[in-house]
């Protein structure tokens, strides 16, 4: 009896010694893509700006929290076709430009995202959740998810909190110096979106989105609306 | 002194090394950051993001308008957002990102926008 039982162990250890260089392999693979793909526009590594004018430069979302900021599914989709999510740029000030009724987006000065293949892009996202920057600030399962109408919804985000002003609610409807929110609840984790709105500082020190002091029981509220938001087919 | 004394002291002064930096941005700068976004490049209220706000931003060049508001009440204004002072919601407290002496720098740089004072 004991025969098969150790030329079993005997395949598990070899086919681990096959098995477990691929996996290591993959991953350096996902970073080594990381490095030579993203890092020109994204920081990989942190820590987050301290003074504005590092905001200026920021070409890309910080990366180092990826893993607990994004949803995979999105990201390997979203690479391999991206779309802008920000109207303004990473930071609106480099692309802006004065017009005759105000400011105005200087549309030639936004560049196109790379795009990646489809095995890059899965090869990048799994990569991407790896980086678990800033875990603390994250209560896993916070969100539950609850009901609300549009409309309340909009009541809420526009006129008691006013984030409509930096925000779309739909394409070419609300602010632009930041990114849209009919796409986020597809993009971003749910206890995510919770956390930065409890303290977006926390995430970014210099953020130009400001701390609203949003109530408790608002936050899953909000994560609510952009849920509805998110099934609405704006295309 | 003794080395007791300049062991407890040393984090004091990193403290106070570490705040005179946070300060260290300009008027100017901070504006440009977190300002622009509606009031606009020049502080004329037209910033990108007014085309649907409900309550327009206000002018920061009007010195008709500005000279109306103290200082206090822009400080207070920019630290704990419009309803501070009965006005719009859509103007953001900004005290989570901005120290009270970076509050104070926007202060007078919004005094060079407008060339005017209080009163």
């Amino acid at each position: 009896m004991k025969r098969p039982v150790v030329s079993v162990m005997r395949r598990i250890s070899m086919l681990s010694l096959i098995l477990l260089p691929l996996g290591f392999a993959n991953a350096g693979q996902g970073d080594d893509l990381l490095n030579a793909r993203c890092a020109g526009c994204h920081d990989l590594k942190g820590p987050a700006p301290t003074t504005v004018q590092a905001i200026w430069e920021r070409k890309g979302p910080d990366l180092f929290y990826a893993g607990n900021k994004y949803r995979r599914e999105w990201l390997a989709r979203w690479l391999q076709a991206p779309v802008r999510i920000r109207p303004a740029g990473m930071f609106y000030g480099n692309h802006i430009k004065p017009g005759p009724d105000g400011d105005e987006i200087d549309q030639g000065s936004l560049a196109p995202h790379v795009k990646l293949s489809g095995s890059d892009a899965e090869l990048a996202a799994s990569a991407l959740m790896d980086k678990k920057a800033k875990s603390d600030l994250i209560k896993p399962g916070e969100y539950h998810s609850g009901t609300i109408s549009k409309s309340m919804g909009e009541l809420m985000f526009d006129k008691f909190r006013g984030c409509l002003a930096c925000h779309e609610i739909e394409p070419g409807y609300g602010g632009s110096s930041g990114p849209e929110v009919y796409t986020v609840a597809k993009r971003l984790q749910s206890d995510f979106l919770i956390s930065y709105m409890r303290n977006p500082q926390a995430w970014d020190p210099k953020i130009f989105m400001p701390n609203k002091h949003l109530k408790e029981q608002d936050l899953p509220k909000f994560v609510d609306y952009f849920k509805v938001l998110s099934e609405e087919d704006f295309k | 002194m003794s080395r007791v004394l300049r062991w407890a002291l040393f984090p004091l002064l990193v403290t106070l090394h570490c705040g005179q930096a946070l300060a260290a941005e300009t008027g100017k700068d901070l504006y440009k950051t977190y300002c622009w976004q509606c009031h606009g490049m020049t502080g004329n209220g037209n910033g990108i993001n007014v085309r649907d706000m409900s309550v327009q931003p206000r002018n920061h060049s009007d010195a008709k308008e500005m000279s109306a508001r103290s200082d206090e009440d822009l400080f207070k204004a920019i630290k704990h957002g419009g309803q501070s002072i009965n006005k719009s919601v859509l103007m953001p407290p900004w005290d989570g990102v901005l120290s009270d002496d970076e509050i104070h720098a926007l202060v007078r740089y919004l005094r060079e926008l407008c060339q005017c004072r209080h009163g």
